[in-house]
């Protein structure tokens, strides 16, 4: 069995690839597989029929971790159900190679999807765990979606699959709730183990009740039923399978399953009788009214589903046996009939009964099988519908009025229900044929064309021929069918049924008669019913209740959006900030935890320092012009640096002042296209209230630093750093061996963050893709400019370009000087930054101190020399030197792994080397070059965005004069955008 | 554990200052607050190092550790000050953004939130009810040049229904 799933599994991935070279013929190949699913199950067949006790298991452990395995089983009703699924399943397929044109681009993926369905239908019925079956019933609900939203362009069909994917959904999440009690309180998931032990009780009760929401809401049982007849904007060929055959029989399935252990629960028998008989009654007068052939059907299945659920769920033997017949009576000529329809779409171009007339002639072997499979639905001898309507008639019979004791006035309920719903499927099953295929006075014939293709009528035969031989045969279909009704439980003094075509002249032929001639005269008199239904007609509609509950919800969820979202960000800033300072200010008022050691200061010095930090803060909130905030906001950033080093923290110090200038010039990068003063447009309005929310969260934060102070008892984990970083890290800076050793994690997830961060940065400023070089100019170009010019002066000497603001800046923006001293200065500081990132393993340096410092010195290269200088000095990209920096990292992370240690173990290697002498390296050092790499390529990134391709945004359509040819502007096509 | 209140002050007033100017509309303050909200966390990191020793650049592993500064928050605080900036890069580049685009660089309210509030805009509902085609080849809205099949049958249907 599991073979067959994963057979099912693995063609419904190949299809689509299969479906490029073959088109529509790849549904023969998926015939195929289907019916290898058949004939295996055909040779289970002697396994299964013998013993119930001895039924073909198969185990596979799926998810030990949450005790999910695929524990499969097949025992008779599986069996049934699977011979059903696959057999029709196979006859469905080959049906849709005639039915979609051959070069419909949409096949394989049709294709694809119903076989998937067909696997997750194979794998909810021989499923012996609860939980997996759940797994599969959902995954036959996601799969009827895709399938009934076949013509995904058409919002009719959206909207039918997504009716039927909520309401059988919803259904089967309440099931799992009844399923998980069931479980719980069996102590077991598996199915024979929970009807074995039976559980009983207040919770049973309510947990079946939960389930039989699930199986009536697939089923399409009153009033969960509006799904089924909305899905027929499904490809007719999905209705005949999933519609008649297959995924609505799952949930008489599971009633089936549970009503040998469960019918005795509380209200089972009533409340699936009165819903049945409901659904069986309505569901036939529904389909009287209809003139589409296919809605017809869909109102008789619904009918028919709801007559299924009465006797399923009834619960003796003969009831059993009689649901069994039932099922398989009813996919046989149900899927049958909707492939007759799908006939009749193609060739005539309507279902529409009020336009179809003559077609009996135009079609008599149609028509023929049409016949045959109604008679199987009218339940007119000697089909096999036949047999299963008197087995039913005799099971509620015998139940309603047993031949001793009390009858059940449920059986007696039920029976009339039945009599009166199969008397509507007569009037029905005569009204499809008159509508289908008699000729009608009025109506405009249809076009000469009009004929059946002998292809597309296989299938259908087949279902005819199956229903019609098993009449006859119906003793061997009692051979098959007979193990299902053993699953029930032997009553006393039950009368042991026998499935046959005859059975003498009893009170089961009576009922079938009168309910033949019943439906005939409703037929008959089909104008003045007619006229009864139009008057009878309430317009209430369990569909319209559907629409109107989801559009209400997303009215609702609209006035939830607008009540909550206001659109503002000083807004939602505000309310976080209140709850903030609201929520921690009450727990601080009932905290006792107050730092008993505080002094005024730790130097004298930081006082100044703070009374410098504080007036700046201040004067940041009252300035006016934009250049003025940022110094004031850059002279607490000082004050930071200032308070690292009089604190004991060097690297902090170093890091800092180098992160405050890069920041400085990057904000003084963008600031030059704005506008010098702020706030031109918006004043600063609600002073008074922002002041409050900032005081407050000021003095909140002051509390929240006291209290923590106090709170913090525990020996820092810090304790043995000195140690460790000594011993392990071999480094003597504490700080930069715990960025790069012991605490490497930390890192990796900030280079991560850094490169997100300058990514985003590069996107929001490069538009048109990340065309990550900067802008370069050929060096011999650049010579043959520069002699060209000088030769133009007359001057004659060889010269080569040494700065390239010469020839790329405008005269009145250079300084020759900085040029200069900048580019003597540059190789120095890229040796002073490689100075830091080497020795900050045991001075005051790292990675992080000696990127900037690189960075700021291609920072003064740009501010000196422009864009086309910044390209010379950085001739890669800065994406490439963010890739490399977290390569070497993540490198250096796993590398340890191959040599069967922890992630980020570092090794130390000393030595002596030529020239060097003594000489120590620590392998984390290679991680720290990631982090330089990162750190320049963050620094790279910011310039090329902010700085060059701002310049190269800002100069609009102004040429630029590089090259040989000063009219000839190298940035023309730059401009142009 | 001992604790400056200068630097406590300071972190206050940075933090008063910070909120104050996020909670501006044009965007230059906003990131402006947030530099300040960034120091004052900072300052709030190395306050919990408690009492401020020399650095702790170890010579000797036997020594007493209790004589350097806290290595721990300033671990922390190395990575968070290359973060602060690199998030204020990235807040660098939208205000450019949006004033490329609007001219401006102010926090204007979300317009479709506005709209969803005041009625003006109605979310559209993607689900309608099945129609009542009574046929399954209909044309292809999104295929232009397929033909057409049933189109004759369709009137016909039409015209057996007004009959």
């Amino acid at each position: 069995m599991i073979v067959v799933l994963a057979v099912l599994a693995l063609a419904s991935v190949l299809v689509p690839f299969l479906a490029r070279y073959m088109g529509g013929r790849v549904f023969f190949v998926a015939s195929a597989v289907a019916l290898g699913g058949f004939i295996h199950t055909l040779a289970l067949s002697p396994a299964v029929l013998t013993s119930v006790a001895d039924a073909p298991v198969e185990r596979l452990s799926w998810i030990p971790q949450l005790q999910l395995t695929l524990d499969l089983r097949m025992d008779a009703l599986s069996w049934l159900l699977t011979l059903i699924v696959t057999g029709i399943g196979a006859l469905v397929l080959l049906y849709c190679g005639t039915y979609f044109r051959p070069t419909d681009p949409t096949v394989g993926r049709f294709a694809a999807v119903l076989l998937a369905f067909v696997g997750a239908m194979y794998g909810l019925v021989v499923a012996d765990d609860v939980y997996l079956l759940f797994v599969m019933w959902e995954a036959t609900s996601v799969f009827s979606y895709l399938l009934i939203g076949h013509y995904t362009s058409r919002r009719a069909s959206r909207g039918a699959a997504l009716e039927a994917l909520i309401t059988t959904t919803v259904g089967g999440l309440v099931m799992l709730v009844g399923l998980v009690i069931l479980a719980v309180q069996a102590g077991s998931s598996s199915i024979p183990v929970i009807l074995a032990e039976t559980p009983s009780g207040a919770l049973t009760t309510t947990a079946i009740f939960l389930v039989l929401v699930g199986a009536l809401s697939k089923s399409a049982i009153v009033p969960l039923h509006f799904w089924l007849p909305g899905a027929m904007a499904a490809p007719t060929p999905v209705s005949a399978y999933l519609h008649a055959a297959a995924m609505v029989k799952a949930g008489v399935f599971l009633v089936l399953r549970l009503a040998p252990a469960f019918a005795d629960v509380p209200g089972w028998r009533l409340a699936l009788v009165a819903l049945g008989v409901a659904t069986m009654v309505l569901g036939g007068w529904a389909a009287l009214r209809q003139t589409d052939l296919k809605l017809l059907l869909a109102y008789g299945t619904v009918s028919q589903l709801g007559f299924l659920v009465v006797i399923s769920g009834y619960g003796t033997r003969d009831t059993a046996l009689a649901a069994a017949a039932l099922l398989l009576a009813h996919a046989l000529f149900k899927s049958g009939l909707f492939l007759i329809v799908g006939i009749i779409d193609v060739e005539a171009g309507t279902r529409d009964l009020r336009a179809l007339t003559g077609l009996g002639r135009r079609m008599p072997v149609v028509a023929g099988i049409a016949a045959l499979l109604l008679a199987s639905m009218a339940g007119v001898p000697p089909l096999f519908g036949f047999v299963a309507k008197e087995a039913v008639l005799h099971g509620l019979l015998v139940a309603a009025a047993p031949a001793d004791g009390a009858g059940d006035p449920v059986a007696l309920a039920a029976l009339i229900g039945v009599v009166l719903g199969s008397t509507l499927t007569v009037a029905y099953a005569l009204r499809f044929f008159w509508g289908a295929f008699r000729t009608k006075p009025g109506v405009t014939a249809l076009a000469d064309d009009v004929r059946a293709r002998p292809s597309m009528t296989v299938a259908s035969a087949v279902l005819a021929t199956a229903s019609l031989a098993l009449g006859p045969l119906a003793a061997l279909a009692h051979r098959g069918l007979r193990e299902v009704a053993a699953l029930a439980p032997a009553r006393p003094r039950a009368y042991e049924y026998e499935l046959a075509l005859w059975h003498g002249v009893g009170l089961e032929l009576g009922l079938s008669i009168l309910t033949i001639a019943g439906g005939v005269g409703m037929f008959l008199a089909r104008t003045r019913v007619e006229r009864l239904q139009a008057r009878l007609s309430t317009g209430v509609d369990a569909s319209d209740a559907y629409w109107r509950t989801m559009s209400g919800v997303d009215r609702i969820a609209n006035r939830v959006t607008t009540l909550t979202q206001r659109g503002s960000l000083p807004f939602y800033l505000a309310v976080i900030l209140s709850v903030f300072v609201l929520g921690t200010g009450a727990a601080l008022v009932f905290t006792d935890t107050w730092p008993t050691d505080v002094r005024l200061w730790d130097t004298p010095a930081q006082v100044a320092v703070g009374a410098v930090m504080i007036g700046a803060a201040i004067a940041a909130t009252r300035a006016e012009k934009r250049f003025a905030a940022l110094i004031v906001v850059g002279v607490t950033g000082f004050g930071m640096t200032a308070i690292f080093a009089m604190g004991g923290a060097p690297d902090l110090a170093i890091t800092q002042a180098l992160v405050e200038i890069v920041t400085l010039i990057a904000f003084i990068l963008v600031l030059r296209r704005l506008p010098a003063r702020l706030g031109d447009r918006h004043g600063s309005t609600h002073k008074l209230l922002r002041a409050i929310i900032g005081i407050s969260v000021g003095v909140v934060m002051a509390l929240v630093a006291l209290v923590a102070s106090a709170s913090r008892t525990a020996e820092p984990i810090s304790a043995a750093w000195p140690a460790l970083s000594r011993v392990i890290g071999h480094g003597a800076n504490v700080v930069n061996v715990a960025l790069v050793d012991l605490r490497a994690w930390d890192t990796m997830g900030e280079l991560a963050v850094v490169i997100a961060a300058a990514t985003g940065v590069a996107s929001l400023l490069f538009l048109r893709g990340r065309t990550d070089s900067l802008p370069r100019v050929p060096r011999a170009e650049l010579e043959r400019t520069v002699r060209d010019r000088l030769a133009r002066d007359a001057r004659g000497s060889q010269r080569s370009a040494w700065i390239l603001a010469g020839l790329t800046l405008d005269p009145r923006n250079r300084s020759i000087l900085l040029e200069v001293v900048v580019r003597l200065t540059f190789h120095a500081v890229i040796v002073l930054s490689l100075y830091l990132l080497f020795a900050g393993h045991n001075l005051p340096g790292g990675g992080f101190a000696g990127g900037l410092v690189a960075g700021l010195a291609l920072v003064a290269r740009y501010l000196a020399g422009g864009r086309y200088e910044l390209g010379a000095a950085a001739p890669f990209s800065a994406g490439a030197l963010l890739g490399a920096g977290i390569l070497i990292a993540t490198g250096y992370a796993l590398a340890p792994l191959f040599v069967g240690a922890e992630v980020m173990t570092s090794t130390y290697f000393e030595g002596q080397l030529w020239l060097l002498g003594d000489v120590e390296f620590v392998t984390s050092t290679i991680f720290d070059i990631g982090v330089y790499l990162v750190v320049v390529g963050l620094v790279l990134d910011v310039l090329r965005s902010l700085g060059a391709e701002v310049d190269r945004q800002g100069r609009g359509g102004q040429a630029l004069t590089v090259g040989g040819d000063a009219s000839a502007p190298l940035g023309a096509s730059e401009g142009a955008r | 554990m001992t604790l400056s209140l200068t630097l406590v002050i300071v972190m206050a007033v940075l933090f008063a200052c910070g909120i104050y100017l996020m909670l501006e509309r044009s965007l230059t303050r906003v990131v402006l607050g947030f530099l300040l909200v960034g120091n004052a966390a900072n300052l709030l990191i190395i306050l919990m190092a408690g009492a401020q020793g020399i650095a702790p650049i170890v010579e000797d592993p036997a020594a007493d550790a209790d004589q350097y500064t806290d290595p721990l928050p300033q671990a922390l605080l190395l990575t968070a000050i290359v973060i602060t900036f690199a998030v204020s890069a990235f807040m660098l580049a939208l205000i450019y953004r949006s004033w490329r685009l609007a001219n401006a660089d102010d926090l204007d309210d979300d317009a479709d939130d506005l709209a969803l509030r005041t009625g003006a805009q109605v979310v559209p509902v993607e689900e309608t009810a099945p129609d009542e085609a009574t046929t399954e080849f209909l044309p292809d809205p999104l295929d232009p040049t397929e033909a057409v099949p049933g189109t004759e049958v369709a009137e016909r249907t039409e015209r057996g229904e007004t009959r």
